[in-house]
């Protein structure tokens, strides 16, 4: 069985947001518009975070791309009440949309802010609808969405190489971010094959999970800078 | 002969507890209109959220939770009052516990409802809340939440009801209207020794099996915060905090309660000045305890000195969240224990500045825990802050209104103080305790067998 996961290399990151704009175009990520980003309510499953560290001249910035984490242990799906998010037998965490009744207990317990809700019903450009993804559905108001590793791929590259008759392979399954990222910043694959780059990075030194302390164990890694 | 003639030739217990039964004063007509109309803008309130999504709220990423679930505990805290004070003081036998016990057990009944409905308020999808049922999830404190205050619901509504049975037997007796409704309610009691002593021992049990199913609730409450990893809400004092705390505010609101009552119904024989000085001292003792409490709660998180912890911490501390931090403290421990540490001001009056104080002080508290930690995630820096729509204010004002009135209504149709209680405390109680005390002296060494 795979257990999927991401390597984010922090030095090949040049903070171009190109993953937030594969995921949101791919995932039919509503646009909320600058009165959303006023209230604070955007959403963005992939979110490119910078650091600013240090004063003139002596000045670096960090970027962070924070996806949803997929942890093994997920504070998010024990805490909801009707199981509207579930870690899958791939280790994909999932969310019913249908289901959930927008409580946001998940959202407070998940400590990585990788849940959102959805404040107001969705509401796209008059230029962007015409390119909404038809293998994703939107979601309505009151509900939590967040990062599904672009699930539906998955279930694309399975039906696809089984009407060819061939094992799934490494590069039929990357989610968009991956898929976009200029600098190769971010591997995705099965962590527990070890013909997949992504387990190769995953044991890599620079190596490190975000908050690895809260026993969570999410399943995305970063490499940290070499300095 | 009118309900009213009818009660007015009662002997003194009847006539003062039963007259507002029948009769009703325009001040009550008046101050019943303006609950009403706060109420009917709440619910516009409500309607306006169903229609425009919880955006029409203040609430944003990462400030999940507002003053929905701060009113959610603060009303289940409020309804503590009745079942469990009333619980305790009945299984201590305290005997100037029979005037206040009846109105202690109406707060829980009615102010529970409105404590429930606040996560539902909250809820984005709440034409789905059945789900809770459908797809139960039972590993989730929600879920043993809903089960908990159910639970609580249906107890205190018995510990109400079995021990009014007499007085309703007895109203359905005199005749007053609606007499089906009495008839009903009484369901064939008649007061004989017998009877009495099935009913008593029945409210032995009730009052013994209420208290850890409050107390259960209330733990519940504070675990749904607890039970998470965030900076200052995974803390192990959580549940016999939020259980402290909530004893705290029902003291408090059942104090401003017998207050009103008294002024407005000439109960000045029942609830007597010592009422409200045994009153003010439970306030004293918890205020007591809400200071160790909160001081242990923060003391262990400054001295455990976690970077995520700290910044919750110095929020409340010195940061933005000063203010409403330190008025907390001032109307939880300063303005209570000082007024109630003195006999000169456990009068009524200041009993009834401590317990608003408290009562003012314990939604902060409630404030406090959920708001801080909200703005102050783990991972990422919150630029936001949280300020409350008028969606939010005026649904709070409603549910507020909405328990007064329902408590106002209650009054109109049961005896706000148990009458046979009453009765019963000057028939036996000079006799009981004189017997319980003499009880507790030595006996003559002659008679010990060593």
């Amino acid at each position: 069985m795979a257990r999927w996961g991401m390597v984010i290399d922090l030095d090949l990151c040049n903070g171009c947001q190109a993953c937030e704009i594969a995921c949101r175009s791919e995932n039919n990520i509503a646009v909320g518009g600058s009165q959303a980003a006023d209230e604070n309510r955007t959403i963005s499953w992939m979110k490119v975070h910078a650091e600013t560290e240090g004063e003139w001249p002596q000045v670096r910035t960090k970027f962070i791309p924070q996806p949803c984490m997929h942890c093994d242990r997920p504070p998010c799906t024990m805490v909801c009440p009707v199981g509207a998010t579930a870690l899958d037998s791939e280790g994909i965490v999932n969310q019913i949309y249908a289901r959930c009744i927008g409580c946001r207990y998940c959202a407070n317990a998940c400590p990585y802010l990788a849940k959102y809700f959805n404040w107001h019903s969705p509401s796209y450009p008059e230029s962007t609808l015409p390119g909404l993804n038809p293998d994703v559905s939107i979601r309505p108001v009151g509900v939590i969405e967040k990062c599904t590793f672009c699930s539906h791929r998955l279930q694309l590259a399975r039906e696809q190489s089984k009407a060819e008759g061939r094992p799934m392979r490494e590069e039929d399954y990357i989610p968009a971010c991956a898929e976009s990222c200029p600098t190769r910043a971010i591997v995705f694959g099965d962590l527990e094959n070890r013909n997949h780059r992504v387990a190769e990075l995953a044991a890599d030194p620079r190596a490190f999970r975000q908050e690895e302390g809260l026993g969570t164990h999410p399943k995305v890694y970063y490499l940290s800078e070499k300095d | 002969m009118t309900d009213l003639e009818r009660v007015s030739s009662l002997p003194q217990d009847e006539r003062v507890l039963l007259m507002p039964l029948v009769r009703t004063t325009t001040t009550f007509w008046i101050w019943a209109a303006i609950m009403v109309a706060i109420t009917l803008w709440g619910a516009y309130a409500y309607i306006y959220q169903l229609r425009h999504g919880l955006g029409s709220t203040g609430l944003n990423t990462p400030e999940y939770w507002g003053i929905y679930i701060i009113c959610f505990v603060f009303f289940i805290g409020i309804s503590h009052a009745g079942t469990l004070i009333s619980a305790i003081l009945r299984v201590a036998n305290a005997e100037w516990r029979r005037s206040i016990t009846r109105s202690a057990e109406f707060i829980t009944v009615l102010v529970i409802g409105f404590g429930a409905i606040q996560p539902v308020l909250d809820l984005g999808r709440p034409d789905r809340v059945l789900n809770v049922l459908l797809h139960s999830q039972a590993f989730s404190p929600l879920l043993w939440d809903v089960l908990s205050i159910g639970l609580y619901f249906t107890a205190s509504s018995t510990y109400l009801y079995i021990p009014m049975i007499p007085d309703l037997a007895r109203i359905r007796d005199l005749g007053l209207h609606p007499r089906w409704l009495y008839s009903f309610l009484a369901i064939g009691y008649t007061d004989t020794p017998k009877s009495r002593q099935t009913l008593e021992k029945m409210i032995g049990i009730l009052a013994i099996v209420v208290i850890p199913i409050a107390i259960s609730v209330h733990t519940v409450i504070g675990w749904i915060f607890a039970l998470t990893l965030r900076p200052m809400w995974h803390s192990a004092i959580f549940g016999p905090y939020f259980v402290m705390g909530a004893i705290f505010s029902g003291i408090a609101a059942l104090i401003i309660a017998m207050a009103i009552l008294r002024r407005v119904y000439n109960l000045g024989a029942y609830f007597k000045d010592v009422h409200f000085n045994n009153m003010g001292l439970l306030l004293l003792v918890m205020s007591a305890i809400w200071f160790y409490f909160t001081l242990a709660e923060n003391i262990t998180v400054w001295y455990g000195g976690e970077e995520a912890e700290l910044a919750t911490l110095y929020s409340k501390l010195t940061g933005s969240f000063a203010f409403p931090f330190w008025l907390m403290v001032a109307c939880c421990t300063i303005i209570p224990f000082g007024l109630m540490c003195r006999k000169a001001t456990r009068t009524v009056s200041g009993t009834v500045v401590a317990s608003v104080a408290v009562v003012i002080g314990m939604w902060l508290e409630r404030f406090n825990i959920v708001v801080p930690t909200s703005l102050h995630p783990r991972v990422g820096v919150s630029l936001t802050h949280y300020f409350p729509s008028w969606v939010e204010l005026s649904i709070m004002a409603g549910t507020f209104s909405g328990f007064i009135l329902v408590y106002m209504i209650a009054t109109k149709y049961f005896p706000i103080i148990s009458i046979w209680e009453i009765q019963e405390g000057r028939e036996i109680s000079v006799s009981d305790v004189s017997e319980r005390v003499a009880g507790y002296l030595p006996d003559d060494m002659d008679t010990v067998k060593s």
